[in-house]
């Protein structure tokens, strides 16, 4: 018999382990507390705030500001109770069992530091509260009323500052309001990884700076500057160019009014304000944020705090991109386009919604007879949307031809979606991120495309040892922050690079050619328990990628998640907006799901149909020959589409078109009938993130805009049906009505990897994806987020560019027959062959003007502009 | 009592610098003692020996090595904090200057102990000629195989590279000085953990002043006892006394500890010619202000603790009756201002408004409640600042108004300062007709 208890295998499901507790007392409560907790965290346990400027439960303490001061004592070995002989900070004092602590609140000497620390913050603070953005609701403000003196005794010349300095577009440092604690030059360290600040400077002169040559010796390194933002732009201390997609947390931070937003400098204030919880609505995370609108506008937008999701972080597109639901464009009633008699249409017009109603209503029902509806909702919905749109497509037009994907997709996709996403509920978490031994991204570049998700891999890898590696033609500064591994691929090229793992990780011996040599021993952390493989939408474009992926996880017990870029994609294929699936992952072609998704709607006379429907290019394909009768199309975006002129011509040649939409687009210009539609802000809702965890919120304006559900639900009683969608309640209701699905799951995609293209001589292998900010009209109306977006850049490795005659910085142009951009170059460690473009940047639209998609060939050649 | 030249014995040789001069005085002797003994016995030695840390704190040093965990296979360091910089002190970069070998051969004893086989010397920058010459000296124990790989032959490998600092006080502080060394800004760390856990590069790190280094080879070559010997019961060896201001032969006097200023003050030749002593710093500017009633106290870590201020480095700054002690505290307080590293509240923002308060004292602008306002400050400030930087800038704040109150009220009273500064000057002074303004100009800290 051992004395020792043998520790429980760590991936081993058994009880909560209880955390050693350490008892001690804050002003004479006892409390007991995980080990390592710190004293100042352990006192809000028992409702006693100690003040604090540096302190962030986020980040590394730093004991910089001094504010957190208290008298502590603790037992020596023999049990009696020894004073320390100063007030010790608490913000980085662990609690250490029979300590004593008194705060503020029962030791005039703990009170009188922090007095004493007040004072000195406040001497050299500018009395510029009544204008200043924090002022309201300042830590500063708030703490020098609780733990200051009504007065102060500093009569001599304040530190005074030129004011402010521009760090972005978007981000100002007013450095005379600086209390120096730190906050925000520890959150780009230690959260985003892109240092653009740093202290410098001693004694009262130090502050807050950006790279400064002058300070800082300029090394600003040679070459194109890659990721360099469209505004104006200071080096990081890495001699970059500064881009952030994070820098609004750090004005969210500041625990004084230093660091302000442009966009919302001098707006507002705080008490002015009115605040709605939110869910942010640019990315597939469901990022909690926080909606503060005054008399009807949103003033600006806050991260919110949800520590399993996007603990208090946001992306900067989720906090700035706001002004687009209130764009000059957006559509306040009802249109419907005049036609002639002899049937030439003329143009759009505000109508009643019950004018409005019957013509969709009656040109619905016509187009139904006339070869049938296409469905094209978009990727944008919230789920009870989703639902109202997939029972409208199957109930009241009776067809399956109804897809959410606005982008590059696939049969291959939609079987996988329907196999190993739909209905399975909350898989991987971003928790799991944080502690899985290895993360494997394959179509997915977690910082542009997934922001928050890119910061929770960024701290797994930081904190926990979390090893990242990416399929991908080159690493990105994300994947250099995420201290990755690039497994370099061109596109098209994904499923060959997960075969190849599968046979590596199950023992197998790859050949020499398959790139095993880039394989270091510690892509064996894939193969351990707990392991996550991160799949993004961009798959859909490289054949045998989903299935190649499903088989890696099946062979390394590796756990799958498909992240997409909108918002509303997971929820979609939660309620069937594919044409093979039923909501809940019922299989369209499956008797059973079909009969229980008709009971849950009390479907009586109307079947759903037993085929799976098109998916949106056959829709457009069908609209373009007149197969189909009309569509009804809900906030797409054409040029979003993988071939934008296609979508063009199938929308002008369909026989009658319906569009919901919160802003005119270019779908207005081909609709019959257009009904408006609510934006999020104006609407309660709920998205499903990539993790399928429900993200509800409320409508944070009081509007007359309708969502969509309820659009929808009013269409259909015209058409004499009923979709259970009036209200938000019944909408939401409606969603759980299925239940969930215990029949046969969808059979897994089969595929096969594709030929790579020859590449002929002048030409390269495309590779594209969206930058998070780029040209997008989600980001409409707000020029300072814009000037922080990356320019347009072909990256090309150094031999490929040599090929096409064109070195770093140069120009060249990438054309196929139907158009050509033209961008500069910037040569990088990657895959020889490819040139990568940002999807939709602006000067640089792939789908739209190249009508290309990548893995397409495209020509390259040296521009002289 | 009388002088014990131990560490300064070389000093008047001729080329004393030189690895020559200081073997044929004797040196390496210890290095060779210590490499025949087991490293644990050199570290008992040293805690036999009593050396207590000489760069201001008086820590055991032989205590803190102890410190060190057990070897976990991975590398350990040893760093020589040579960033002398406290105001007064002039101890180091004279022994670095003149007798460079002796630190060294500390170095390579001391890395032998704890089991360090890559040693830093951090100097300070700005005295470029110390920097010269260690580099020369190091290159020269190269040369001669007491460093490099096996060490005069017993298998021991050591490296020494010696790191010019760019000149912040602040990275006197041992973890701040890591940073430095490191290649960061120059700012304290939190503690725990402490050097001793994670120190240079996030390993186990010794981190010991110039001259507790420089006094091992003899405690190893004469034996602890030697050493215990010398000095009082609890402050053991010899040391160096740095004697500056108005004395008559200022310089370097190695004596036991437990030394009077009396007594060192006979072997300077007394005061300057016709002044008193009016007061004086036991340790540097960071130790509270000594008048002529402590001339008598001997000079240990005890008796100076008892008499309400601290040995600190041994910095005796004499000043005669000439002097204004507001304007020696302004001067100090200007020092303070301008080296706080800016981290943490109390020293960044409080030294900014000593500064001030200060120098309107000196020019009679001050008021009644200054004093008073100055004391407060100085509670503010002593205990609450994140290291013991903030701690030293109350020193000669509060010791001052403490002793010399009186002095301080006649400048608010007199609207003026009462004193000559030329009278104080050791040289032809012309006192500046206008004071610039204390915070002129936008930052307002020049």
């Amino acid at each position: 018999m051992t004395v020792t208890t043998p520790k429980p295998a760590a991936a081993e499901p058994g009880p909560v382990q209880k955390p050693d507790l350490v008892t001690f007392s804050v002003d004479g409560v006892e409390l007991a507390v995980p080990k390592g907790t710190l004293v100042i965290r352990a006192a809000e346990q028992a409702g006693i705030q100690i003040p604090r400027f540096c302190d962030h439960p986020l980040l590394a303490p730093a004991g910089a500001c001094r504010q957190c001061l208290v008298e502590v004592a603790t037992p020596d070995r023999e049990g009696n109770l020894r004073p320390m002989p100063k007030p010790q900070a608490s913000c980085t004092l662990e609690a250490t069992p029979g300590m004593v602590v008194k705060t503020q609140v029962t030791s005039p000497v703990a009170d009188k530091a922090q007095q004493g620390v007040m004072e000195l913050l406040l001497m050299n603070h500018p009395l510029d509260c009544p204008v200043c953005d924090k002022g309201g609701e300042c830590p500063l403000q708030n703490q020098a009323m609780s733990n200051g003196r009504a007065d102060s005794r500093f009569q001599d010349v304040k530190r005074r500052f030129p004011k402010p300095v521009t760090i972005s577009t978007q981000i100002l440092l007013d450095r005379e309001r600086c209390v120096l604690c730190q906050r925000c030059t520890r959150f780009t360290e230690e959260i985003a990884g892109d240092t653009f600040i740093a202290l410098q400077l001693r004694g009262a002169e130090q502050q807050i700076g950006r790279y400064d040559v002058d300070v800082l010796d300029g090394d600003a390194r040679g070459g194109t500057a890659v990721d360099r933002p469209v505004g104006e732009a200071y080096p990081d201390t890495s001699g970059q160019p500064f881009s952030s997609y994070y820098s609004g947390n750090t004005v969210q931070i500041c625990p004084v009014g230093a660091l302000t937003s442009a966009a919302y400098r001098f707006r507002s204030r705080p008490f002015d304000l009115v605040s709605t919880p939110g869910i942010g609505e640019h990315d597939a995370c469901g990022s909690a944020i926080r909606v503060d609108h005054r008399r009807g506008v949103v003033m600006r937008r806050l991260s919110g705090e949800d520590p399993v999701v996007n603990e208090e972080w946001i992306t900067d597109k989720d906090r700035f991109a706001f002004t687009w639901q209130s764009a000059p464009d957006r559509v306040t009633t009802p249109l419907v386009r005049d036609v002639a008699e002899d049937g030439t249409k003329g143009e759009l017009r505000p109508a009643s919604w019950a004018e409005a109603l019957e013509v969709a209503a009656n040109g619905l029902s016509a187009a139904r007879t006339a070869g049938g509806v296409g469905v094209l909702p978009g990727g944008r919905l919230t789920v009870e949307d989703a639902y109202a749109w997939s029972r409208f497509a199957r109930t009241v037009l009776g067809t399956n031809d109804v897809d959410q994907r606005a982008r590059v997709h696939s049969a291959e996709e939609a079987a996988f979606l329907a196999h190993s996403v739909a209905g399975t509920g909350v898989g991987v978490t971003f928790g799991d991120l944080e502690k899985a031994p290895a993360v494997l991204l394959v179509g997915l570049e977690a910082e542009e495309e997934a922001g928050v998700t890119f910061l929770r891999l960024r701290k797994g890898a930081e904190r926990h040892g979390v090893k990242v590696f990416a399929v991908a033609p080159y690493a990105s500064r994300g994947l250099d922050r995420m201290h990755g591994t690039l497994l370099p691929a061109a596109p098209g090229t994904e499923a060959e690079w997960l075969d190849g793992l599968r046979t590596r990780l199950t023992g197998g011996l790859l050949p020499p050619e398959a790139g095993s040599a880039l394989l270091g021993p510690e892509i064996e952390a894939l193969a351990q328990p707990g392991s996550v493989i991160l799949v993004g939408e961009r798959l859909a474009g490289s054949p045998g990628a989903y299935p190649a992926a499903l088989a890696l996880a099946e062979a390394t017990g590796a756990r799958l998640a498909w992240i997409p870029r909108r918002a509303g994609e997971r929820g979609g294929v939660e309620a069937g907006l594919l044409p093979n699936l039923l909501p809940g992952g019922r299989p369209v072609t499956d008797p059973a799901a079909r009969a229980e998704i008709a009971a849950a709607w009390g479907l009586t006379g109307t079947s759903i149909p037993a085929e799976p429907g098109l998916d949106t290019t056959g829709i457009l394909d069908a609209l373009s020959v007149g197969a189909l009768g009309g569509v009804l199309v809900g906030g797409v975006e054409l040029a979003d589409l993988p071939d934008p002129a296609h979508a063009r011509r199938a929308l002008a040649a369909a026989g009658f078109v319906v569009s919901l939409e919160v802003r005119a687009s270019e779908a207005t210009r081909y609709a019959d009938v257009v009904l408006p539609v609510a934006p999020p802000v104006e609407r309660s809702g709920s998205y499903w993130n990539w993790e399928g965890r429900v993200r509800a919120f409320p409508a944070a304006l009081d509007s007359s805009a309708l969502p969509d559900h309820r659009v929808l639900d009013v269409l259909a009683a015209q058409l004499g049906t009923s979709l259970g969608a009036a209200t938000p309640v019944e909408a939401h209701l409606a969603v759980a009505a299925p239940g969930p699905w215990t029949g046969l799951r969808a059979t897994a995609p089969g595929g096969e990897a594709g030929e790579p293209p020859v590449v002929a001589p002048g030409h390269a292998v495309l590779a594209s994806w969206r930058l998070m900010l780029d040209d997008a009209r989600g980001q409409d109306g707000e020029a300072f987020l814009a000037g922080t977006a990356k320019r347009a850049v072909a990256r090309m490795s150094a031999a490929t560019a040599a090929s096409f005659d064109v070195y770093d910085g140069d120009t060249v142009t990438l054309a196929t027959d139907r158009g050509s951009v033209t961008v500069p170059v910037a040569v990088a460690d990657m895959v020889d062959g490819v040139v990568w473009v940002p999807l939709a940047s602006a000067g640089c639209r792939v789908h739209d003007t190249l009508g290309a998609v990548p893995g397409d060939l495209v020509r390259v050649e040296r521009s002289e502009a | 009592m009388t002088l014990t030249p131990i560490l300064t014995d070389t000093w008047d040789a001729e080329r004393s610098w030189k690895l020559s001069t200081y073997e044929a005085a004797g040196g390496y002797d210890g290095l060779r003692a210590a490499l025949a003994m087991e490293p644990g016995a050199v570290v008992q030695a040293v805690k036999d020996s009593g050396l207590r840390g000489r760069g201001g704190a008086g820590f055991p040093t032989g205590m803190k090595w102890g410190f060190l965990p057990p070897p976990d296979g991975g590398p350990r360091y040893l760093v020589v904090n040579a960033d002398e910089s406290e105001p007064g002190t002039c101890k180091d970069i004279p022994l670095m200057l003149t007798s460079p070998q002796h630190l060294i051969e500390g170095v390579i004893i001391t890395s032998y102990a704890i089991g360090c086989h890559h040693a830093f010397i951090y100097v300070r920058g700005e005295v470029l000629h110390v920097y010269r010459r260690l580099l020369a000296a190091v290159e020269e124990a190269y040369a001669a195989g007491y460093l490099g790989k096996d060490v005069l032959g017993t298998g021991y490998d050591l490296e020494v590279t010696v790191h010019a600092g760019a000149g912040a006080y602040i990275c006197g502080e041992e973890t701040a000085l890591l940073d430095s060394l490191e290649g960061l800004r120059g700012q304290p760390r939190l503690k725990p953990p402490f050097p001793a856990v994670a120190g240079l590069y996030a390993r186990p790190t010794v981190v010991n002043n110039v001259e507790s280094i420089a006094s091992v080879p003899g405690i190893i070559k004469n034996g602890a006892d030697w050493f215990a010997a010398m000095g009082t019961e609890k402050s053991q060896g010899h040391g160096l006394f740095s004697l500056s201001g108005h004395v008559q032969r200022p310089g370097q006097y190695e004596a036991p500890l437990g030394v009077t200023l009396r007594e060192l003050l006979d072997l300077a030749g007394g005061m300057r010619e016709g002044h008193e002593l009016k007061f004086w710093t036991p340790g540097g500017s960071s130790t509270p202000i000594f008048t002529a009633d402590q001339l008598d106290t001997p000079l240990d870590y005890e008796s100076v603790g008892a008499a309400g201020s601290m040995l600190g480095t041994r910095a005796l700054q004499i000043f005669d009756e000439t002097v204004c002690v507001v304007r020696a505290v302004s001067r100090w307080t200007d020092f303070y201002a301008h080296e706080s590293c800016g981290k943490c509240t109390p020293c960044r923002e409080g030294t900014y408004w000593m500064k001030q308060v200060l120098h309107r004292l000196e020019t009679g602008e001050g008021t009644d409640g200054d004093m008073d306002l100055l004391l407060d400050l100085c509670d503010n400030i002593l205990g609450r600042a994140f290291c013991a930087l903030g701690d030293g800038a109350t020193s000669p704040v509060t010791s001052s108004i403490k002793l010399f109150r009186d002095e301080y009220q006649a400048h608010v009273d007199g609207h003026g300062c009462p004193f000559d500064p030329s009278a104080a000057a050791l040289f032809l002074y012309t006192p500046k007709s206008a004071r610039t303004p204390a915070l002129a100009g936008a930052g307002g800290h020049r």
